[in-house]
């Protein structure tokens, strides 16, 4: 993955617009948070292969970036503290968010393809 | 002494869930000539670590964490290594029954005189105790007369004060090279903790020492609510 480039990203992001696409969108604290700090309320979501289709998308922010996405369908999907992203060899936007350990703690994804 | 089986059955959900506290143990009764099988419920796929920088993407890894499951195999002398193809982080919401028949058809496949796992309740990870409450289901539901030894690894913060001393301490400090090889061979997961233990293994500091050389297990009691 690359640090992410503003407008690279948006470039991408507008390739996938109009289209059925598959989502990946998760946050995560990872599942030992609250064994190491049990005062650490952890919370996360996990969504694969969500179909829709987005009118218009948007990466906005200095790094760690935002993204959002508004549906054809009046919904949205919204991403905060992504720090890099690579256009796979499938073709698919992998954009993720990455805390100052390097661990991943968001993730968003666009793909043609449903994800394995 | 680690006591002679007809064969030891394995099952956790993570690729490096067996490498911590039971590759010794793995490695010890292969050593033995007894046959081991590890049931790996899922790749790991939704994993936090993937480098800094980042060498990794989330659809890249499990195919890394399956290589590295293999190495990790293959550094324990394993043969009988089965990938279940769940996923990471969703064990718990599988239907339990078919849960309770993956863990049935493995017995009856492989015969254990040992089962090992988690200890349900005292595993920490949604996934471990998914797997565990798996397990300790099928192997409940035999005749006393037939079932295997069921041997359960706990870690939760109140394991102690609850569960006491471990039953079943294994010295495996004659396998321990194999056992960290088995940890290298998770680096993705294990560079970070690994940098650490090696030095104070090198400081010779007694609890890494016994960290590496004891592995500890506790008799399932069959009263504490899962059957």
């Amino acid at each position: 993955m690359e640090p992410v480039n503003l407008k690279e990203v948006q470039n991408l992001i507008d390739r996938f617009a109009q289209k059925e696409v598959y989502i990946h969108l998760e946050t995560t604290n990872g599942s030992y948070a609250s064994h190491v700090d049990e005062n650490f309320f952890n919370a996360g979501a996990f969504i694969r292969n969500a179909k829709v289709e987005y009118e218009l998308g948007k990466i906005i922010g200095d790094v760690p970036s935002r993204v959002g996405l508004k549906l054809g369908n009046l919904g949205w999907i919204y991403a905060q503290g992504i720090t890099h992203y690579e256009l796979d060899d499938k073709g698919r936007l992998l954009m993720a968010g990455h805390d100052h350990q390097g661990k991943l703690a968001v993730s968003l994804q666009i793909s043609e393809t449903p994800f394995e | 002494m680690i006591e002679k089986e007809r064969h030891v059955l394995v099952v956790f959900p993570h690729p490096d869930d067996e490498a911590f506290g039971v590759s010794g143990t793995i490695a010890s009764h292969l050593k033995m000539g007894t046959g081991v099988t590890y049931a790996c419920l899922t790749l790991g796929e939704m994993g936090r670590n993937l480098g800094n920088p980042p060498f990794a993407t989330r659809e890249s890894l499990p195919q890394i964490r399956k290589k590295e499951l293999q190495a990790a195999a293959d550094a324990m002398g394993l043969k009988d290594l089965r990938m279940m193809g769940l996923r990471d982080k969703t064990v718990e919401f599988e239907d339990d029954e078919k849960m309770v028949d993956m863990m049935n058809a493995l017995i009856e496949d492989v015969q254990p005189s040992l089962v090992i796992t988690f200890y349900p309740d005292y595993c920490v990870h949604p996934d471990h105790e998914a797997t565990a409450r798996a397990v300790v289901r099928a192997v409940s539901r035999m005749d006393e007369a037939s079932r295997p030894k069921l041997h359960c690894v706990a870690f939760a913060n109140h394991t102690a004060d609850e569960l006491g001393e471990p039953d079943v301490i294994n010295d495996v400090s004659e396998v321990q090279d194999l056992k960290l090889n088995t940890m290298r061979a998770h680096i993705s997961q294990t560079a970070w903790m690994l940098e650490d233990l090696e030095k104070r293994l090198a400081e010779k500091d007694p609890d890494a020492i016994q960290w590496v050389s004891q592995e500890r297990f506790f008799n399932y009691r069959y009263n504490q609510g899962y059957n």
